[in-house]
């Protein structure tokens, strides 16, 4: 009752059926090419145009390479799909940012970068990360396809109100930790099944102080716990970073909106369906040793004892074993998780002065066109090319392997992305999920690091 | 795709693992279609664990084994029993078009995934959840004997462990359980709506 979800939530019911799910108006659509072709044939087998065009922005990003995107896809399953997105956004009159297109990138990193993401919206989109752009304050969650179709055809959406969480974590983090350690705590104290059914608010001084690349990284977790989404209130720190971007308001309507995103927080008298309180001097920089994300630990701790021996099996792992200095073969900077600038400083930060690791393959992958070119702007890549390290081309890359960029069956990979699931990454091969400092002192090391070491 | 719902009967396909995710289900490089070829998802469903990287069968997964091989059809392997958080993890509905795909009907579990539960239903695959209890009971059944059925009764919302006689009420909305026993989904619905969507649409800009 009262809380920011119940605003956001209620002020876009278009109606109620009874016994049944709320029908939700949806400011913003995003669609990338794996999820959406099948809602726009779904469209075209109905005879319908799409209600509202202007509210739906479309880039390929799970299937692009991360080199030569100005040559076309080698991969002509690949290709095929990319084209299709690019066809019905044509057809159906939709904004399309396609490969190479300066505003091109994981739509969860574009989304908010150009401003399209904004406080007290509802944002879906045929992807579980959608929750990422919850940290400008908006309800946002993923769909599937059938649901893609639905916002298509009605800019709105059948769904039952999901139950209210919050996860208050008050105090400073320590040297080295990170929002991602954060998320990899809760995660790791909830299991991903524990917000299953919920929608998370973040709260308290910890949460406060993260920057809005930080905050995205910790909304875009919350799937990973099973919520649906999680957000942010919108302050100070979410108005600087939305000011002047190309979708946001300007001038006059700048000040009302901000005058609004102010009313948009929840009420001292909110009652949440869970509260949860953490102590954010309790989080050390956190390593995943399973095959769910939930399957993590400090990276100075030891597998517990009682850790899924299916997991373990699959990874070559033991229970009791610390993986301080176990072998690592690919390194993965990246994904809508950690490929935000602030990611490349963090990673660039411990590379500086020091060297990629023999035997390591380093794939640094920014989240956006805009993300490289602030990397360059920042002098960031003389730097890390100097370590030994290349800047790719932008798209979801290695997260989930959709592209070219594979892991090896039976590699070990220290990755910033979000999902440890076996062959997540490519068949057969095997994912610590981490920080990019954490990621970073892996790839200078070559084995498991504690990057508080080398800060 | 849109079929009517009554009485389910069948026998059941076990699969007593927790957390199974929608990457295993459908692993990521079965995503290219860009059609809705239910065939081509069934026949990748659980792919990595039916098949090893050389295309060998994997004699020992259960989609495999002898007893529950038998594609599903009338009365015969129409339901899918799966450990609890079935579904977690990326949005995916290709996961519930290969479940559809393959020719389960329902999958009975004790706990899933909210977006993937969304999809089966919006590909008419009933989501069925029960107690820890009845799980580990329908588990036991189908242990002792492959060949014992459930019956899902849409409804009353009731589901009966056959071999046992045990039954429980499960929960269903009551705008889900109309449209899954009249074939009709949430686009037809939405999309006699319209009047709404305008109304409310000029409410915001007043």
């Amino acid at each position: 009752m009262n809380t920011l979800f119940d605003k956001i939530w209620d002020s876009h019911i278009v109606s109620l059926i009874e016994d049944g799910p709320t029908q939700l108006y949806i400011d913003r659509l995003y669609c990338h090419e794996v999820t959406s072709p099948q809602a726009f044939d779904g469209l075209r087998a109905r005879g319908i145009k799409c209600l509202r065009p202007e509210r739906v922005f479309c880039m390929p990003d799970h299937n692009t390479p991360t080199h030569d995107q100005d040559k076309p896809i080698a991969d002509p399953v690949s290709k095929a799909q990319v084209d299709a997105l690019e066809r019905n956004a044509e057809q159906f009159g939709l904004t399309y940012y396609g490969m190479m297109n300066p505003d091109n990138g994981i739509i969860h990193v574009v989304g908010p970068e150009k401003g399209l993401s904004l406080p007290g919206m509802t944002i879906v989109c045929g992807d579980s990360h959608t929750s990422t752009h919850g940290a400008v304050g908006a309800v946002a969650f993923g769909i599937g396809t059938s649901e893609v179709e639905m916002v298509l055809a009605s800019q709105c959406i059948l769904q039952q109100k999901p139950k209210s969480m919050s996860i208050r974590i008050e105090g400073e983090l320590g040297k080295g930790v990170t929002a991602k350690d954060m998320a990899l705590y809760l995660m790791m104290k909830l299991t991903t099944s524990g917000a299953t059914g919920y929608f998370i608010e973040y709260r308290g001084s910890a949460v406060r102080s993260l920057s809005m690349e930080g905050r995205l990284t910790l909304c875009n977790l919350s799937i990973e716990m099973g919520a649906r989404g999680g957000f942010v209130a919108p302050d100070e720190t979410t108005f600087e970073y939305l000011k002047g971007r190309e979708y946001a308001p300007k001038g006059d309507d700048w000040d009302k909106a901000v005058a609004y995103w102010k009313t948009l927080s929840s009420g001292d008298d909110a009652v949440f369906d869970k509260e949860l309180v953490f102590d954010a001097s309790d989080i050390r920089p956190m390593i995943t040793y399973g095959t769910n994300p939930g399957m993590g630990m400090p990276v100075d701790a030891s597998i517990p004892s009682d850790a899924s021996r299916k997991a373990l099996d699959y990874m070559g792992f033991e229970a009791g074993q610390c993986l301080l200095g176990h072998k690592v073969d690919y390194v993965f900077l990246g994904a809508c998780t950690n490929g935000r600038i602030e990611d490349f400083r963090a990673f660039a930060s411990v590379a500086k002065g020091r060297r990629k690791a023999e035997g390591v393959t380093a794939w640094l992958v920014p989240g956006s066109w805009a993300v490289k070119r602030q990397i360059e702007e920042e002098g960031l890549d003389k730097l890390l090319q100097e370590a030994g390290f290349e800047i790719r081309q932008p798209g979801c890359s290695a997260c989930l392997a959709m592209n070219d960029d594979k892991i090896p069956a039976g590699k070990y990979a220290v990755s910033t992305s979000n999902r440890n699931f076996e062959g997540r990454q490519g068949p057969g091969s095997r994912t610590m999920l981490a920080s990019p400092l954490t990621a970073a002192a892996a790839a200078v090391c070559g084995v498991v690091t504690d990057p508080r070491e080398l800060l | 795709m849109k079929q009517k719902f009554d009485i389910i009967e069948s026998t059941m396909v076990p699969l007593p693992l927790e957390n199974v995710d929608t990457d295993q289900i459908i692993p990521a490089r079965f995503l290219k279609a860009t059609t809705r070829d239910e065939s081509f998802f069934g026949d990748n469903l659980f792919r990595d664990w039916r098949f090893a990287p050389d295309g060998s069968v994997r004699e020992s997964f259960v989609l495999n084994r002898p007893e529950f091989s038998e594609a599903p059809h009338k009365g015969v392997h129409e339901v899918l029993v799966a450990g609890k958080n079935f579904g977690s993890g990326s949005s995916r509905e290709h996961a519930a078009w290969a479940i559809a795909g393959y020719g389960f009907r329902a999958v009975i579990s004790s706990f899933f995934a909210d977006i993937h539960k969304n999809n089966e239903l919006n590909n008419f695959v009933l989501p069925v959840v029960v107690s820890e209890g009845f799980l580990a009971s329908l588990f036991k059944s189908i242990e002792e004997d492959p060949q014992c059925k459930v019956r899902i009764d849409v409804p009353s919302q009731t589901v009966c462990n056959l071999a046992t006689g045990e039954k429980e009420h499960f929960e269903i909305n009551a705008y889900k359980k109309f449209c899954l026993m009249n074939a009709l989904d949430d686009i037809d619905y939405l999309l006699s709506k319209k009047d709404k969507i305008e109304a409310f649409e000029q409410s915001r800009s007043l």
